[in-house]
């Protein structure tokens, strides 16, 4: 999932001081599970906005929507949007754009920063798996991504700065060429690793699209 | 002759080779970097002239390594993969053989976040696997990366760094592996303090045959002070300093204790000379360049062979 964390609430403020009506939008799905923007951050986010501007402030009304990344759930805004002169997304930074492109009208305000694609380790703690690099190499890396949990991204580790299985760049952050080695050692897949890894293809890192397969033609009729 | 460097004759006559380190200037000064190399000129076969070390912004490598060159001692143009891209890479190797240098140090480089510009973003285009086999296909097929011809290849000896001290220890030999199927010429290892591991490391190169490919330069470092062997164990990742060394310091009289380091380090090179599968040895005396010639002559290496 997208984890992301709230902003400090003093740059919240600062966005949406000036404007009458300011309606803030959780997103249910990504921000929700990590306990950044669900519908229970935004009204924590509205008693605190309306704590601290107090009577002569802003009103803050909120709603939450089930995916902000997704046209069909935020067309339920249309009705509501109309009576706000900004609005205050909780959605990642994909959810925050689309909720912008739907109201271009409005000016729309993050009050997250998305942090990143990874896991739920516990309630209230995640960690960081994936880049989205486009060129996924984790069947020859045992499962472990070097492009994301390599501080220095390297297809061909450890480094000579990989520290008694710690990486150069911290203690409590585990080499992530260490941990490749260790398991493919264990799995007997060594031979996966004894090549040479050729330079990454990076080319992607450029505005992507995705279309499955079966799906060209009606993009296309959508015009988009 | 892959480069004709003078690096690359001493080892093809067959002599034990000396290469030394000089670490360019946090500025322009000119002046205190041709100070540096002074001390060096005639006591090494060449001068690694690092790049952006520990990631503090310093005079750009291939500049530096051409005030050395001018001073008389030749230059390895080291180059690290945290501040480049391989377009970047490319165009510096074919402007610094365009002024003359032949010898290039192929690395990683420290993470950006030791440095004076924590902030930067790390390039890592390329690792220094990927390195060495771009300046390899540069050399050997006069090819860029992306497969354009060159018009007048760089001819550059290639040089790799090895940590045999790191975990896994049982991994270290198949990576210098991968470094010499890269392409590498010559390795450059850590700092050595650790013999017992050293030897077993060169012994598994021996076993494996890349001893015959690649000429392996363990790195020497004499300890200044107990400080430096403590700070050098317990804060540098990756380094192997045995307790023996530190008690060895501690056991002399302070004002005897970098006399003692040089004299460590010498008995390092002496072994060093005798060890099947060494070429040479590379001295690191890290801001201590006013000391080599005394290393040299006790180490002696001196004088240095012409060829």
């Amino acid at each position: 999932m997208i984890v992301a964390e709230r902003k400090p609430f003093d740059e919240i403020k600062h966005m949406v001081s000036g404007y009458k009506k300011v309606l803030t939008v959780g997103c249910g799905t990504c921000v929700a599970v990590c306990l950044a923007g669900g519908s229970k951050e935004a009204e924590t986010l509205n008693a605190e906005l309306n704590l601290a501007f107090g009577k002569d402030g802003p009103e803050f009304g909120s709603d939450t929507v089930e995916r902000q990344c997704d046209m069909e759930f935020l067309a339920a805004l249309d009705a509501k949007v109309g009576g706000y002169d900004a609005i205050i997304s909780m959605a990642c930074g994909a959810g925050i754009q689309f909720l912008a492109e739907r109201f271009p009208g409005k000016p729309v305000f993050p009050a997250v920063n998305t942090s990143f694609i990874g896991v739920n380790l516990d309630v209230g703690w995640y960690e960081e798996k994936c880049r989205a690099c486009g060129s996924c190499v984790l069947g020859m890396t045992g499962g472990v991504c070097p492009v994301t949990l390599c501080a220095k991204s390297l297809f061909n580790g450890p480094c000579g700065g990989t520290n008694q299985g710690s990486c150069e760049i911290d203690k409590d952050q585990p080499c992530a060429w260490y941990q490749i080695h260790g398991r493919l050692a264990a799995q007997g897949r060594l031979d996966r690793i004894i090549e040479i890894s050729s330079p990454n293809d990076w080319s992607n890192q450029k505005p992507r699209k995705v279309i499955q397969p079966g799906y060209g033609e009606r993009v296309k009729s959508l015009g988009r | 002759m892959k480069s004709g460097s003078n690096l690359e004759r001493i080892l093809k006559a067959g002599h034990f080779a000396f290469t030394g380190e000089v670490g360019p200037p946090r500025g322009a000064n000119v002046e205190a970097l041709r100070e540096k190399v002074a001390h060096l000129k005639g006591n090494v076969d060449m001068a690694n002239i690092t790049d952006n070390q520990t990631a503090m912004v310093r005079m750009s490598s291939w500049a530096a390594a051409m005030i050395c060159m001018q001073e008389g001692v030749e230059p390895n143009f080291q180059m690290v993969c945290r501040d480049r891209n391989r377009l970047a890479m490319q165009a510096d190797i074919l402007g610094a053989y365009a002024h003359g240098i032949r010898n290039m140090l192929c690395l990683s480089g420290d993470h950006q976040q030791f440095g004076d510009h924590p902030q930067s973003k790390g390039v890592f285009d390329l690792d220094s696997m990927q390195l060495i086999g771009m300046v390899k296909k540069m050399r050997d097929e006069g090819k860029f990366l992306g497969g354009a011809d060159i018009d007048v290849p760089p001819k550059i000896f290639i040089g790799a760094a090895a940590n045999p001290f790191a975990e896994p220890f049982e991994w270290r030999v198949h990576r210098l592996a991968k470094k010499v199927a890269a392409g590498a010429d010559f390795v450059q290892t850590q700092c050595v303090f650790n013999m017992e591991r050293i030897r077993a490391w060169v012994r598994q190169a021996n076993d494996m045959g890349l001893t015959d490919r690649v000429a392996i330069l363990p790195g020497i470092t004499p300890m200044k002070s107990v400080g430096m062997a403590k700070y050098m164990k317990n804060k540098v990742p990756g380094m192997d300093v045995p307790d023996g060394i530190i008690k060895r310091l501690q056991g002399v009289d302070k004002k005897k204790v970098a006399d003692e380091g040089i004299r460590i380090a010498c008995e390092q090179i002496e072994e060093f000379k005798e060890m099947k599968g060494v070429a040479g040895v590379h001295l690191m005396a890290i801001e201590w360049e006013h000391k080599v010639p005394e290393i040299a002559e006790r180490a002696g290496v001196l004088p240095r062979p012409e060829v």
